[in-house]
């Protein structure tokens, strides 16, 4: 059965069969490198292909349909479009943090696709605290905002920044306890460990409502932290124009743009993993004959599948909600998001005390 | 580096918004004082798009001033001509046949829906929803289509003159505007699905940019703007012109003054433009579309005023007749002018946020404030 995890175990043999172990170490590093560079560059172009077409059914009308079969090559030709372009650094920008700032986002981007199970035994790095590197590594990118809205010299960008990093740190918090409240379930940190628990069903039905309310706040706070409608305070277009990257152009301008997708994807991954049991077929208890047809399913397919859900969901709410305004996004995550998702992770916690969960 | 980011020594920050920004829907020039997010003050720079429509009206005919008209407020540019047509008309002591009249009532009510239709599309993209903007131009291409048919014109229609107007009905006219209705109808209720019903829809527009009835009298606030305040100012029903004593409809008001009572007032007012033009559409009488004029409009000397209620509120036509072939002065008085004078008394002490909603809220018409 094709499996991704037969490519790499067939990579690792041939390299350790035919060079010394350092050697083979070495090259894996960096094949796994290129590879994430290629995943980068794929999704982005994909991810904002598919935002388009979803935003033109939303919106009757068709999309892109002019660059390739059904306009697929849009989003390349776009990029292309951008990287010849002239990347303009304005007067009175602090021209080194200016240039650095897109680069920390994309990298941050980049960090956090590290411990993501992508199928079956197919993870750059199975750390034993995953999740928590998850959080700490994503709360980075915010950094890169704040240095792009400061170093551009623009007051609307320096108010998108401060907005997005207002945002970016509430919204940390539930998004973190409403991972937590998995953690709790599963008793441990490691990715790997997490999607094993899930091998008789997925967290979101087996830890009843607890775990609806968790995956609800957590999908809100995703939102906000990736700067996603109705939480776009930080670009806000009809607000501060573009927010903090206003003054980007070029190249610079489609790293934070693609980084945006990347992100995107990222947290529907996390979503999925967490929620939805990562590359874990449908399983119900008992019922194996049930499980043993689900297992055919490629485990790849499932993880892109559910990812790939959530990601509508979330470009479902842009193209259909207003955005909110500075004061009620704070209001919302300080006097009811945070609130309830801490009783909620009481209850989980109490879930798996008691063990009430399936 | 703090004084090189523009604040001033108080710690105030001056930002200005527009001549080109997406909020302000054209070239409007806002300059605000900022103290952090919490507006301190607002100051509306005009003129960016002044091309002194009213000088150059006074130098060309009473039959060619009116389609300059037309570009005053492009949205509603049937119901200017309208008025000046009016105004025309009085001089002259014009009688327009009554078909005629039916043909620009109907005309003046697809106008007033299509302005709020795009309307409601520009208030949620402000708010940051771009979908009901395509939602809101499904319908309205449908009246710019009927408009296209009628007078070959979608936007600037130039299809009223002294005395009537300029062409006969097409054959079709009758059903396609029936047609409209029927989608009209059966898709007003998407709008409130979409839009209105909307929690953080509501959240952003209840209670925000609240003008009183004093203020909004005070301030020469008039169409939907000062009726969400609760003001009784439509001149249809005030000062009917053409046939609009003989049509049935309500004057909405809210008293509320707020974002939302203006999103409400407008979407009512919607549905009372069909029920107008419902009423009309069936009986219009046969007979000349146009009274038989002269080929050269002279009117006597003397002051002409009329009013007509365009979508964004009163517009008011003045002209002065030395008895030549041309206006020796003309006058408009634009509704968006006193609209917007009111913004900075709606929105001191809200945040950025709320200027925006407010902003959509008065459905300002750039090229109608500066003429």
């Amino acid at each position: 059965m094709f499996s991704l995890e037969n490519i790499t175990r067939i990579i690792h043999e041939w390299l350790n069969s035919h060079f010394n172990p350092t050697f083979a170490l070495l090259s894996e590093f960096i094949l796994v490198g290129l590879a994430s560079i290629t995943l980068f560059a794929v999704l982005g172009l994909s991810l904002v292909f598919m935002e388009r077409k979803v935003a033109a059914v939303m919106q009757i009308r068709l999309g892109p349909n002019r660059v390739g079969p059904k306009g697929i090559f849009q989003t390349t030709a776009d990029t292309l479009k951008l990287l010849m372009k002239e990347g303009l650094v304005p007067d009175g920008a602090d021209k080194f943090l200016f240039s650095l700032a897109p680069f920390i986002v994309m990298i941050v981007a980049m960090l956090i696709l590290a411990p993501i199970a992508f199928a079956k035994n197919f993870q750059i790095w199975d750390i034993n605290i995953g999740v928590l590197y998850l959080s700490a590594v994503s709360s980075l990118s915010v950094i890169g905002i704040l240095m792009a809205g400061w170093a551009s010299n623009n007051k609307y960008s320096l108010l998108g920044a401060m907005r997005s990093g207002a945002q970016i740190v509430s919204y940390e918090l539930s998004a973190g306890l409403s991972v937590l409240s998995i953690v709790v379930m599963t008793g441990s940190l490691s990715i790997k460990d997490i999607i094993l628990s899930q091998e008789n069903g997925w967290w979101i039905f087996k830890a009843h409502i607890p775990a609806l309310i968790s995956f609800v706040i957590f999908i809100i706070a995703v939102t906000a932290e990736t700067n996603r409608a109705p939480f776009d305070m930080a670009e806000a277009e009809s607000e501060l124009t573009a927010g903090f990257h206003t003054e980007y152009s070029g190249m610079r301008f489609a790293l934070f743009f693609l980084a945006e997708y990347i992100n995107i994807f990222i947290v529907c991954a996390i979503g999925a993993t967490l929620f939805f049991g990562g590359w874990m077929p449908l399983h119900i208890g008992h019922w194996h004959s049930f499980n043993h047809i689900m297992d055919f399913i490629p485990s790849s397919i499932w993880f892109l599948g559910k990812t790939i859900a959530l990601i509508f969901l979330i470009m479902w709410f842009r193209w259909t909600f207003p955005r909110l305004r500075i004061d009620q996004l704070l209001n919302l995550e300080w006097k009811y998001l945070l609130p309830i998702s801490m009783f909620n992770l009481l209850l989980m916690t109490l879930v798996a005390i008691m063990n009430w969960h399936f | 580096m703090i004084e090189e980011i523009g604040r001033t020594t108080e710690g105030d920050l001056i930002i200005n918004v527009g001549p080109q920004h997406p909020a302000t829907h054209g070239v409007l020039h806002l300059v605000i004082t900022l103290n952090g997010e919490t507006i301190k003050k607002v100051e509306p720079h005009l003129g960016y798009i002044h091309r002194s429509i009213e000088k150059m009206c006074e130098s060309l005919s009473y039959r060619q001033f009116i389609y300059v008209t037309s570009r005053m407020d492009y949205l509603s540019s049937h119901i200017n001509n309208h008025g000046c047509a009016l105004c025309v008309e009085k001089g002259l002591q014009i009688e327009v046949p009554l078909r005629a009249q039916y043909i620009r009532v109907i005309m003046d009510e697809l106008t007033r829906i299509a302005s709020h239709e795009l309307w409601w599309g520009a208030m949620a993209m402000d708010l940051g929803a771009f979908t009901p903007f395509f939602h809101a131009f499904r319908e309205r291409e449908t009246i710019t289509d009927i408009m296209e048919k009628t007078c070959g014109a979608r936007l600037t229609m130039n299809y009223i003159v002294p005395g009537g107007v300029m062409a006969e009905l097409h054959p079709d006219f009758q059903k396609d505007v029936q047609n409209f209705i029927q989608l009209y109808k059966s898709k007003f209720e998407e709008y409130n699905e979409l839009v209105t019903g909307n929690v953080i829809f509501q959240n952003r527009m209840k209670s925000v940019g609240i003008i009183s009835k004093e203020d909004a009298i005070s301030y020469g606030c008039s169409g939907p703007v000062a009726r969400a305040s609760g003001v009784i100012c439509d001149i249809r029903k005030l000062y009917p012109y053409d046939i609009y004593n003989k049509v049935e409809f309500e004057e909405i008001t809210e008293t509320e003054g707020d974002s939302f009572a203006r999103y409400v007032v407008r979407l009512k007012e919607m549905q009372q433009s069909i029920r107008i033009i419902e009423q009309l559409l069936g009986n219009i009488p046969e007979g000349d579309f146009q009274a038989k004029t002269k080929a050269v409009l002279k009117l006597p000397k003397g002051e002409f005023y009329q009013r007509v209620e365009t979508a964004r509120g009163e517009l008011g036509v003045y002209i002065v007749s030395e008895g030549g072939t041309t206006p020796y002065r003309i006058k408009f008085r634009s509704p968006g002018f006193s609209n917007l004078s009111a913004l900075e008394h709606m929105v001191k002490g809200l945040k950025i946020g709320d200027l925006v909603a407010a902003m959509g809220s008065l459905d300002l018409v750039i090229p109608d404030i500066d003429r």
